[in-house]
């Protein structure tokens, strides 16, 4: 009952299925294609940990079909990292004790990246209110928010920095 | 945590969504699905079929004419948050949609979608009672315009009928340079309110009020205009005493209790939003208080 043909292109690559339409993104991500980056905490849209770009929007996996995501393109925490290494924001985590567990990380990832795209040069309250959408339950936040702080100056500052 | 197994459907245009609505039993429609897929993921809704309008585009756009602002009811919250006609027509509006859930439900939920799914604690509903908007609903028999006094009917209820969807809604314009007021309590931001209070107010230069409109919501089954309050103010001089008295009408209202609050706390917040988004009203409409 309810196949339909569904082509989602992720983190640059065009992935061509036929998937119940009850299936989530976030079962498409990792199911079909073993992307297990996302990660599924509460599968009714509030822990955020599954969180990814669609379209170059955040959006909680768990709380779309993916043939919603028919033609779209999405980007997951796999496709933030370099091939090499880690991008800027992901230093800035290791960097300032920004995850324990690492179990939400994917999800802030994803969130933060979008605020730094649209917004180089964030308030702490501005960091925190984006991250409202995500919850963390064991570093406690003060080094996420240190961390998304100083990965935006990083940024701002260039590379070499 | 999955949903039950359902037909997807995907129309272009809204002929071909009410067709579908009208014919398909056990159908609902997916809008941005921010609170449709975590009731169908706990199996709480358990549908036949799906009627998602993400594709249809006869639902999206903003138009402002007629003294009207009119908005698509498949316009996600986020492009609503930034556009440019509803911050210069519509601030209240703009002001409410940044309380709105968290920026990750706002990229995919809908206007539409708040309206019909009518949560009590929810923002959206509450700027539509403070403007007496205007809710088009569309269905094989075509458009029909319910007034949004009308439109929400009780608890996560509304005048919808099983083949109805929205398709627009319009909120009537105030006159340029009046006042707004947005205000809420939750316990985190981005949770649903406690209770909140959304203020329009007209004030002629000589500082008397022209209009006042006040809207509560998280307070009762459905968003509640509070009348003692609009007829405390119109009329007369605006001042701190004035707005206080106002407020205090907000103790009429008959709030809920649940597990988040009880009802006493719920009168008493309502009464201090109040006075905050019409003080907040007043300031942005030139008043010096």
């Amino acid at each position: 009952m309810g196949k339909r043909a569904t082509r989602i292109t992720v983190n640059g690559k065009s992935h061509a299925r036929v998937v119940d339409a009850r299936l989530t993104l976030a079962d498409f991500l990792r199911h079909e294609l073993g992307l297990t980056g996302t990660h599924l905490g509460c599968e009714h849209g509030v822990c955020g940990a599954c969180t990814v770009l669609v379209d170059g929007r955040s959006a909680r996996s768990c709380l779309m079909f993916a043939v919603q995501a028919n033609d779209s393109d999405v980007t997951t925490v796999e496709g933030l990292t370099p091939d090499n290494g880690l991008s800027v924001l992901q230093q800035a985590f290791v960097d300032n004790h920004g995850l324990q567990c690492g179990f939400c990380t994917p999800g802030i990832l994803v969130t933060l990246t979008e605020l730094l795209r649209e917004n180089a040069d964030p308030s702490e309250e501005e960091v925190r209110e984006v991250l409202t959408g995500n919850l963390c339950r064991c570093t406690g936040y003060a080094g996420i928010v240190a961390a998304a702080l100083d990965a935006a100056k990083r940024l701002r500052d260039g590379p070499g920095s | 945590m999955k949903p039950a197994p359902f037909d997807y459907h995907a129309p272009r245009h809204l002929k071909e969504a009410a067709e579908l609505l009208a014919s398909l039993p056990n159908a609902k429609i997916l809008a941005g699905g921010q609170s449709l897929v975590p009731m169908m993921n706990f199996r709480y809704v358990i549908v036949d079929h799906l009627v998602d309008l993400g594709g249809v585009d006869d639902l999206r756009g903003i138009a402002v004419g007629n003294g009207r602002l009119r908005i698509g009811a498949m316009m996600r919250q986020r492009d609503l948050e930034f556009a440019p006609e509803i911050a210069k027509h519509c601030p209240l509006l703009g002001e409410a949609l940044r309380h709105v859930g968290h920026r990750q439900t706002r990229n995919r939920g809908t206007i539409g979608g708040s309206l019909a799914h009518a949560d009590p604690a929810a923002e959206l509903p509450a700027v539509c009672a403070a403007y007496d908007a205007v809710v088009h609903v569309a269905s094989i028999r075509g458009l029909r315009a319910v007034l949004f006094a009308e439109f929400t009917t009780g608890f996560m209820a509304t005048a919808l009928e099983p083949d109805e969807m929205i398709a627009a809604v319009e909120l009537p314009l105030w006159r340029d340079g009046h006042g707004y007021g947005f205000r809420e309590f939750a316990r985190r931001h981005g949770d649903f309110a406690l209770a909140g209070a959304a203020a329009l107010l007209d004030i002629g230069a000589d500082n008397i009020v022209r209009r006042a409109a006040l809207a509560l919501f998280g307070v009762a089954e459905q968003p509640v205009r509070v009348d003692a309050a609009e007829v405390t103010l119109t009329g007369k001089a605006i001042d701190s005493t004035a707005i206080q008295t106002a407020a205090a009408a907000a103790w009429l209202i008959e709030p809920i209790s649940d597990i988040h609050a009880g009802g006493d706390y719920r009168r008493h917040l309502a009464q201090v939003l109040s006075a905050r988004a019409l003080i907040d009203a007043a300031r942005r409409a030139g008043v010096d208080l």
